[in-house]
């Protein structure tokens, strides 16, 4: 498992109901959550509707409100919840030790797609 | 050096397999149990510690600092344990190396000892936070009997003079609030400062975390949340240097006579790293507890097991059943484990188990209980419970983590699920008739009370429904009930259900969003009524139904708690849409615009060059001239916008607001300073409401304008305040909007004065402030109430515009801060920075 997963650092600097970006040089900039309940999601950073950055949203729950048009984006399969159809890439994350850590092929494969 | 016990039972028995176990502790000790429970005559068994005494259990030691146990009482095997199992116990002489080849291990004092098996169980050590000063003499961890005994002794030394001595606690989570807590009752002045925004965040949800965070600070500690530690102040003392203290990052500093240090555990997985066994963060076992070394297995929180290190207890159980199981050859094997934390801190009770991360694939299902301080959610996925969180009451935990843990359909109790397990069972002895939503108020017996706050039975509900009361507002207005704290609401709505068929039932007004049936005006009400001063706490009293709300529902109450503790109530950047985080409007690209203020449109040749600077220094594509006479830079990366602001701030410059909800620009004409039909000087009055307005935060943005005269050059009367300069005074206009509806402006008075003129502005202002819903321009607003009320709001008392302007000044003290020159300072940088850059190249290279 080790090396298959990039440590992007640890948890503490991302506060709960924030996110944060990471830029992928040749590929799409990625939005990393933190919930208010603690839980941790990696989206591309992109709203499926007009490719609003939603890493700027109100997060809430397990959903971010895009800032442009307010689309409700679940964190968890990127789909647009309510009316609104559309889905953005999720990249697979996790939490070890207090650090996050994402799947190095869904960050670098990207450009290839 | 540590006295060394050895307890050596007379063994006469045959020959048999030699089994060393690493450790004295509750996993060590337990899968012995569990061995000798299973086959006793099978191993000759020797058992190494490194505390210098017998096996105790070690999550008891929070009541033995609280004073509630004494160490005697938390022994879980005393000394005849070992000798009548024949057990050799070798105490305070930890195992430093272990020759995998020759199967034997080497003590400190020398020992050497022979394995045919090992268990190595060494649990798991405190992690020390790496900051200057952790290891002064004052400083220590919770985990062992060791550290509370010097707890203990730094309690009963007290602080210098007598005074009452003082700890800090670095770590919020469970091991840390009980060390506080015990600290607390050994008469300890305690602080506890942790890292994260709410307490014990990887068990609470944040209403959860904010309900514990209130109770412990009722009693009397100290909780600093958000904060990281930089370093631990030392002193030099009569026995030498210790601990004084510790400073936050921030500059904060508290003092102490001892700090706890209780961030968290790692496993302590040190000697099998050194034996060569494979080690991840803890020793990796199989589902039978065996390492990489067929003759070694590894049991307790040193182990990692399918990815999973655990720093509870209970799945220690399920480990030593399945490691017995196949030390006697019989191998069942371990599946990994669910678990569930309770905090043990007498008088709160505080529970949570499995995921409840939420999502818009699993139903939260919430109470709350505001006045007997309870709130309870339960997390459920596919008609099956996948988490829990308790706080206040947690008599149903264990059955909901039974729920949890057998994946138990639960669609049949799934009404009654929250209300616990006592109330599911009557229901389904009922017959199960819970299908039906209604049926539980309709199994109600008329006296039932349904409303506690005014003691309204069903009867009386009923009734008054009967009477013609067929919607929600009016059973409020009638008899009361849910009039109050709304808990009851959804009894309320059942019985309208129930007594008039669903269709019948009238809406009233509509509730502030999903997650409450209150209103906006009924949410201000209360936020007044009841001194609420918090998100979380709103979120509580008044009954949300979703856990930590909506992106409709959090900006509008972080509005309505600033409009209403001015001064008191810190801003909740998280309830903000991202213009008013970053204090710039967000683009269709995702870039920024940035503008300055510019007092009444008026501007100087230095800040028109600081704004060129600006536009040619960050390659801004686009700078345009806006409706409200400003400037507006566009295509600002939000990396850039500090940077921007510093040097916008260097020319004077402060922040536009363009982005907020809030007062946007005063326009001018150039009035009677220069044109030939000027009657008043309306730049000058225009400056002067623009430095009195700015910063204001409101329910929506809010435009004002200044004419020089009736030609009304600056468009007045589709602003949302407008003055009108006339020979005789001043026209007052308001509500007046320019956007998809065109609303010209309500005259609202003529004065006399430019004083008359500002009082009036800053009183209008309050009174929509105060009483506006959020996103309500004051166009929409005043159609709704009239102007007559607005007028009547403001005249019919003399003296109630002067008290409106007195609140509105009142709360400009603390708004007119220039968020630019915070930021450009760098505040919140993290809001503006990338957390890394991912290469792709780079990486494959590395690799």
């Amino acid at each position: 498992m080790i090396g298959e997963w990039l440590d992007i650092g640890p948890v503490s600097q991302i506060s709960p109901g924030n996110a944060r970006t990471l830029p992928v040089q040749g590929g799409e900039e990625i939005a990393i959550f933190h919930t208010l309940a603690g839980a941790f999601y990696a989206l591309v950073n992109k709203c499926p509707h007009k490719a609003g950055p939603l890493s700027q949203g109100i997060v809430h729950g397990n959903v971010v409100t895009c800032p442009l048009h307010s689309w409700n984006i679940s964190l968890k399969t990127g789909e647009a919840l309510g009316d609104d159809s559309g889905c953005v890439p999720t990249i697979p994350l996790r939490v070890d030790a207090g650090r996050i850590y994402l799947l190095r092929e869904a960050v670098v494969g990207q450009q290839a797609a | 050096m540590n006295a060394q016990t050895k307890i050596e039972a007379g063994n006469d028995a045959p020959v048999r397999e030699r089994l060393v176990v690493v450790g004295n502790g509750m996993a060590g000790c337990r899968a012995v149990e569990e061995i000798l429970a299973r086959d006793p005559d099978r191993f000759d068994i020797t058992i190494f510690g490194a505390e210098p005494r017998v096996n105790y259990n070690r999550i008891m030691l929070s009541p033995v600092l609280a004073g509630e146990k004494s160490f005697d009482e938390i022994v879980i095997n005393g000394p005849e344990w070992y000798s009548g199992n024949a057990i050799t116990l070798i105490t305070g002489d930890p195992v430093v190396s272990i020759d995998r080849r020759m199967r034997t291990l080497v003590a400190r004092s020398g020992l050497v000892a022979r394995y045919d098996r090992l268990i190595l169980a060494t649990g798991s050590d405190p992690f020390i936070i790496p900051v200057a000063g952790n290891d002064l003499p004052g400083v220590v961890t919770f985990r062992d009997l060791d550290d509370v005994d010097a707890m203990l002794a730094a309690a009963e030394r007290g602080g210098a003079n007598g005074e009452q001595g003082r700890a800090v606690v670095i770590g919020g989570g469970l091991l840390g609030l009980e060390a506080a807590h015990g600290l607390s009752l050994r008469g300890m002045q305690v602080t506890v400062v942790h890292l994260m925004p709410t307490l014990m965040e990887r068990q609470l949800d944040e209403a959860a975390g904010y309900l514990l965070k209130t109770e412990l600070e009722r009693r009397g500690q100290t909780i600093v949340t958000g904060a990281d530690t930089a370093e631990i102040l030392g002193r030099d003392g009569p026995n030498g240097k210790h601990v004084a203290g510790v400073r936050l990052k921030d500059g904060r500093e508290f003092m102490a006579d001892i700090v706890v240090m209780a961030v968290g555990i790692r496993p302590a997985a040190g000697l099998a790293r050194t034996t060569e066994l494979e080690v991840e963060r803890g020793i990796l076992v199989d589902d039978h507890m065996v390492t990489s070394d067929p003759a070694i297995m590894a049991v307790g929180e040193c182990v990692q097991h399918r990815g999973a290190c655990y720093g509870l207890v209970a799945p220690l159980w399920d480990m030593c059943r399945a490691l017995a199981d196949h030390a006697v050859g019989k191998p069942s094997g371990y599946e990994g484990s669910v678990t569930s934390t309770k905090l043990k801190v007498s008088g709160i009770e505080v529970f949570s188990a499995g995921d409840f991360s939420g999502g818009d694939e699993v139903e939260d299902i919430v109470m709350r209980d505001a006045s007997r301080g309870i709130y309870k959610r339960v997390i459920v996925k596919d008609d099956r419970v996948v988490g829990a969180v308790l706080y206040g009451d947690t008599a149903d935990g264990s059955w909901y983590f039974d729920l949890l843990k057998k994946g138990e359909d639960i669609s049949d109790i799934r009404e009654a699920l929250i209300f616990g397990q006592a109330f599911a069972d009557a229901n389904a002895l009922g017959g199960g008739a819970l299908a039906d939503p209604n049926f539980a108020v309709a199994a109600l017996s008329d006296e039932a009370e349904i409303c506690g706050c005014n003691g309204v039975s069903k009867a009386r509900v009923v009734a008054c429904i009967d009477g013609g009361a067929h919607s929600l507002d009016a059973v409020r207005s009638n008899c009361k009930a849910s009039a109050s704290c709304g808990s009851c609401t959804n009894l309320v709505e059942r019985l309208l259900a129930l007594t008039l068929g669903e269709g019948a039932v009238e809406r009233g007004a509509k509730s502030l969003c999903k997650c409450t049936s209150f209103t906006h005006d009924d949410v201000r009400r209360l936020i007044l009524e009841k001194q609420l001063k918090a998100i979380p706490q709103v979120m509580q009293e008044l009954h949300w139904t979703t856990p930590d709300g909506c992106a409709s529902c959090r900006p509008a109450l972080n509005y309505y708690l600033l409009c209403a503790w001015p001064g008191e109530y810190s801003d909740d950047q998280q309830s903000r849409f991202v213009n008013e985080r970053l204090h710039a409007n967000i683009q269709k690209d995702g870039t920024y615009s940035v503008v300055p203020r510019m007092w009444g449109g008026i501007t100087n040749p230095r800040e028109l060059r600081a704004i060129a600077d600006v536009v040619e220094k960050y390659d801004a594509p686009m700078v345009k001239v806006t409706g409200g006479q400003r400037l507006d830079i566009f295509g600002i990366r939000k990396e850039d916008l500090p940077a921007v602001w510093a040097d916008l701030n260097a020319a004077g410059m402060v922040s536009g607001h363009a982005y907020g909800k809030a007062l946007r620009t005063v326009k001018t004409c150039v009035g009677s300073e220069w044109c030939r039909f000027g009657t008043q000087d309306s730049t000058g009055l225009g400056v002067r409401i623009e430095r009195m307005t700015w910063g204001s935060w409101m329910p929506h943005k809010f435009k004002i304008a200044v004419s020089g005269c009736p030609r009304n050059c600056a468009e007045a009367t589709i602003k949302d305040f407008g003055v009108v300069c006339v020979d005789s005074g001043y026209e007052l206009h308001v509500g007046g909007n320019g956007g998809i509806k065109v609303r010209a402006t309500d005259l609202l008075c003529k004065v006399e004065t430019e004083e008359e003129a500002l009082d009036h502005c800053a009183a209008f202002i309050q009174l929509y402030r105060e009483q506006a819903w959020y996103l309500e321009r004051t166009a929409p607003w005043i159609e709704r109430v009239s102007i007559e009320y607005v007028k009547t709001a403001l005249f019919d008392d003399p003296g109630a515009v002067a008290a409106l302007a007195a609140r509105f000044h009142h709360s400009q003290q603390f708004m007119q801060d220039d968020p630019w020159a915070k930021r450009a300072a760098g505040e919140e940088a993290e809001l503006h920075q990338h957390l890394a850059e991912v290469r792709p190249l780079a990486l494959e290279m590395a690799k």
